[in-house]
Parts: structure tokens; sequence; C-alpha cells
């Protein structure tokens, strides 16, 4: 059973991933990395369903080298 | 000082011999005392000290803890000696992020929470405790060794003069985080000990703060740390600044280094005194089972919080609430033994409820790592502007009653309810015709009953054991909108006036086999 919606699902890909760049333009490494927990909060509320966050949070996990646990 | 007094049963051929002893005369101790005397149970508490605690310990003593307190009639002069508050603020940095309001709605006969030294709420309990017959208060008396018999506990008594042995059916181990009961018969609380040092401060001032719960995030005046503000009666304020991991417990204590934190936080005109000072660490842990054959555990030996949502001496006098009515039919012989083993099932759980948020809020009080504190300032940043994040701070989860839920003394609701208290949850107060209607439930089970009389309802129950009060409301109003109720409906409160059954209409077999089965009788459980 899989809620998180993987497949393409973003009309115009290239202006979203612009979009994420750019706002991070001109900030400072620490100031990044605030936005993007501000903006994971963010979007995590308005998905709102835990099962699908958890998902979401397994998937990311899997992919990050270094996680035995992913392996 | 309470002085030791030399009681005849020290000298009695094959020692004194008793129902009842409790370990610790501490707030736990002392409640399950009187619950006990109150219904006429004689009891023996033990206490190594010659004092009530003193210092900075429990000060928020939570609404349902009142109402137990109302119950065991000693609730009213704490109400009216604490400071009572409902309304939480948290602010971040220079900013106040939200308030919260603990008790939004009216008609409820007690405040949210009030604030009184731990101290005073002793000296009360004792006195209700010394106006009952059937309390022996023994002071300055050690247990050195417990064994458990054939038919109960026998103890080994230190006094200053000399030991003696104490034989009981049931020994209640009410002594506290470092207590010695539970040590004695080789059981231990583990858990997850906290590393980060907090400084108390109790301070006299007059200050114009109201009596609300103030919380900051890395303040101006403490930066990098949390503070908390607390009133207390008579112009005494407890603070609590955490100090980080790497603190030194004995230089923090100092008065140079202490006089200095408050004074940032109050501004350089203000005057004050300090009380009392201590630097602390907390666990959040708990004991695998609270009962041992004939040894209840209860209190902070049984089980301990960190300090953010004032779980601990709250739900210390809940397990109290929890064990004496229980204590109460067994040794009546009403109920079997084991109904004592749902005591420990329904304690545990709630137990466990506890420890989760306290450690939840410590978590976000002291993030451990870059990644956790990160977040934790962006939910603080986005919650002045944002209803969402709001939610997400967590400065403590000011204590609940626990909702047995699962609990083998409810009956499951076969009639639909869309509100009310279910099985397993406490009573709800409301406002009724003579009073609160919690104070109409304080003499045992407790049969609500909204609209008409149920018919023959006294004489289909007269017969049970313990006795069931029927308590009759009107169909409307607020007390049935409390209750999800219509005219009909009928609840069963346990006499710790938690919620065994609910009904939309009066069945006298449903409400004895209900009773049989919150008492543990018979195949009903």
């Amino acid at each position: 059973m899989s809620d998180l919606v993987t497949d393409p699902n973003i009309a115009a890909p290239d202006d979203f991933y612009a979009a994420l760049i750019d706002a991070h333009r001109g900030l400072s490494e620490a100031d990044s990395h605030l936005l993007n927990a501000r903006l994971i909060l963010l979007l995590a509320n308005h998905i709102g369903d835990l099962a699908v966050l958890r998902e979401a949070m397994a998937l990311a996990r899997a992919g990050v080298a270094g996680d035995k646990a992913a392996t | 000082m309470l002085r030791y007094q030399h009681w005849p049963d020290q000298d009695a051929a094959g020692g004194a011999r008793h129902a009842v002893a409790i370990v610790g005369a501490g707030p736990v101790g002392l409640a399950l005392a009187i619950d006990l005397a109150q219904a006429g149970q004689p009891v023996v508490v033990l206490d190594q000290d010659d004092r009530l605690s003193d210092g900075s310990r429990a000060i928020c003593f939570a609404k349902r803890t009142l109402e137990i307190f109302d119950r065991l009639g000693c609730g009213a002069p704490m109400v009216a000696e604490g400071v009572s508050w409902h309304t939480g603020k948290v602010f971040f940095r220079d900013d106040l992020v939200y308030s919260f309001d603990l008790l939004p709605e009216p008609g409820h006969a007690r405040p949210a929470f009030i604030n009184l030294s731990q101290y005073r709420l002793e000296e009360l309990l004792l006195q209700r405790a010394e106006a009952l017959p059937g309390i022996s208060l023994r002071w300055q008396q050690r247990v050195a060794a417990v064994e458990k018999t054939a038919d109960g506990a026998r103890l080994t008594v230190a006094t200053p003069d000399g030991e003696y042995r104490l034989s009981c059916r049931y020994l209640i181990a009410a002594d506290g985080a470092r207590g010695a009961v539970r040590g004695l018969l080789g059981h231990e609380s583990t858990g997850q000990t906290f590393h980060d040092r907090f400084l108390i401060a109790d301070v006299r001032m007059e200050a114009d703060f109201p009596p609300e719960r103030w919380f900051w995030f890395d303040p101006p005046f403490h930066r990098g740390q949390s503070v908390l503000l607390h009133r207390q009666p008579d112009n005494v304020w407890r603070v609590d600044f955490q100090l980080g991991a790497d603190a030194d417990p004995v230089a923090e204590r100092a008065p140079e280094r202490v006089v200095p934190r408050i004074q940032a936080l109050l501004g350089p005109e203000a005057k004050f005194s300090l009380l009392w000072v201590s630097v602390y660490t907390f666990a959040c842990a708990r004991m695998a089972r609270f009962r041992d054959g004939p040894v209840l555990f209860a209190g902070d030996c049984a089980h301990r919080v960190s300090p953010f949502g004032a779980r601990g001496a709250n739900g210390g006098v809940q397990d109290a609430d929890n064990l004496g009515w229980k204590l109460r039919a067994v040794l009546r012989g009403e109920a079997p033994d084991r109904l004592l083993d749902t005591y420990a099932d329904e304690r545990e759980a709630a137990a466990d409820e506890n420890i989760l948020n306290s450690t939840r809020s410590t978590d976000f009080i002291t993030p451990k790592g870059a990644v956790s504190h990160l977040f934790r300032d962006a939910v603080l940043g986005l919650a002045r502007d944002h209803g969402f994040a709001r939610r997400l701070v967590n400065s403590g989860r000011l204590s609940l009653p626990a909702t047995y839920d699962g609990s083998a003394l409810n009956t499951p609701d076969a009639d639909h309810f869309a509100a009310g208290p279910r099985p397993g949850a406490p009573a709800i107060d409301a406002p009724v015709e003579n009073g609160w209607l919690l104070d109409a439930t304080h003499g045992g089970f407790t049969l609500l009953a909204f609209g008409a009389p149920p018919d023959g309802a006294a004489a289909a129950l007269g017969g049970l054991v313990p006795l069931v009060i029927v308590v009759t409301l009107p169909a409307h109003g607020l007390a049935a909108e409390r209750y999800g109720a219509g005219d009909g409906t009928v609840y069963l409160l346990r006499p710790d006036q938690h919620v065994c059954a609910r009904w939309r209409r009066f069945d006298a077999d449903a409400v004895r086999a209900a009773h049989a089965r919150a008492l543990c009788r018979g195949d009903a459980a």
C-alpha cells in the first residue's frame, strides 16, 4: 500500500526546480538550512497525513549513504 | 519537627500486625492514607524523616488532582491558598510567540492549575490526616528490611529506640524516587537519564507578572537556553533556568552566580531575595511492574518524569486515587485480590503516557544535535504567525488525567455516544443544582442518571456492595451536554470517579454486570 505519490506530479518540473534554487539565493549556508527546515514544516502541515509523511521520511532516509539500516 | 513516638505495638509479641502499611508520608502516601481512613480502613504510615519535604519540589497541582483532594476532604484550603492559573505564554528570543488557555470554558469547580509549594500541600494533607481516626503516622521510622510472606509482607522497622517487626497484608511503597523499599525487594526503575542541568531558584519579590506560566526559548537574558517562570503564593516566584550539560552544579548554586541571572530576567531595578536554590538533572524511568505480590508501588518510586508538564506529583496522586478504593474493596472481601493487578495495569499505562509526554517535551526544550535544534527554532520562528506551528511547540504538555482505555474493568459501549467521557475516562465536572457534579459522587460507585429517575433503580441496585449511589441530573443543560446525555442516559462511575460503563437507557442487570466487572468479580472480567 503506497499513499505517497512518487509518480510525476508537478506540471512544470523545471519551473519548480528553478524556484527551489531561487528561494535559497543569497542565503548563508546556515540560513539555507533554516529555510529548508521551515519549508519541510510548512509542506508537512499541508500534507497532514502522518502515514504519508512517515513513508516520505523512510524513502528519503533509504537513499542517504551511511545509513546502514537502509542498505 | 515531627516527633518520634514509641507505639505500643512496637513491643507486641510476634511483632505489630496491620492490614495496610504505607511507606512514605509525601503527597502520595498521605493521600492514600486519607482515602483509606475516611472509608473506615485503619492504616499505618511510616516515614524515615522528622519533617515534611523542604525546598523546591512540586509546585503545580492540576485540576484533576484538586478534584481528588476534594474527594479526600482537603481541596478547599489548597485552592484558597494556592495561586490559580490557566494561561501559559511562550516566548522565543525577544518576542511573545503565543499564549494558550488550559481551561477555556467556565463551569468547573476547580481551576486548570494551582501553584502551591509541596511543603504547604503536605502540611494541609497532614492536617486532614491527623483529623481522621485510624491513621497511625509514624515519623523517624525507616524500613530496614522487607520480606514477602504467605499472607502479606513483613518489615523490619528501624527507629530511634531500636528495631521492631511489622507485618501487613498489603504494603504500599510511596517512598519517592530514592525510596528504599523498591531496592530491598530487588527491583529497579529504568529509563532515560537526561544530561542537561537546570537551576531552580525560589525568589521573593514584588513583581507585577500575572499569575501565568511563562516559558522562554533562547531569551535575550539567558541566551541559548530556556527559562520557566511560575508564581507562587506570598510573592514567591519559581524560576527555572536551563544551564546545559556542561554546567558545574556546585558553582552554579552560589548566590554570586544565581543573582545576576535573576537580575537579567527582572531588570536592573528589581529587588528580590533568594529563598532556595538547587541545581538538578532528571530522568524518565519506571519500574517494570507496579505490583509484586503484597507490595504495591506508587508515585516517584514507581515512575519518574521530567518536570516539564507537572506530571510527577500529579501522576502520583492519581496512583493513590486508583489504589484506594481497590484496596478497600479487597480488604472488605468485596472483590478478589486480582483487582489489585488492575492498579498496576492502569497506572503503568498512565505512567507510560506521562513519560512519553515529558520525554517529548524535554527533547523539544533541550534539542540534541544541530538538526534537532534547527527544526526546533524553525517551529518557534513559524509559530508566531502560523497556528499549525503553535501546535508543534512543546514547552511541556501539562498534566491531564489518564483514560484507562482497554482496562479489564471497563464495560465497552454498546450504545452510541457522540460526546462525553468514554469508559476509562475520568468524570467531567459541571455545575448542578446544589453545587458541583463531582462533589455528588464522593460516596463510592455512583450512577449518574439523566432525566427522570430510572424506574426502580434504588430497589434494583439496593443490594449491591459496594453501594451504588444514584444521582439524578437534568436531561438538558451543561452537565447533560458534557456527558453527551439525553433523557434516560446513565453513567456508572467507579469510586475514583472514572467511568466504567454508560448506557442510553437504564437496565438493572446491565448495571449489576458492569459493577461486578469493575470489581473483577466472578467471570465478569
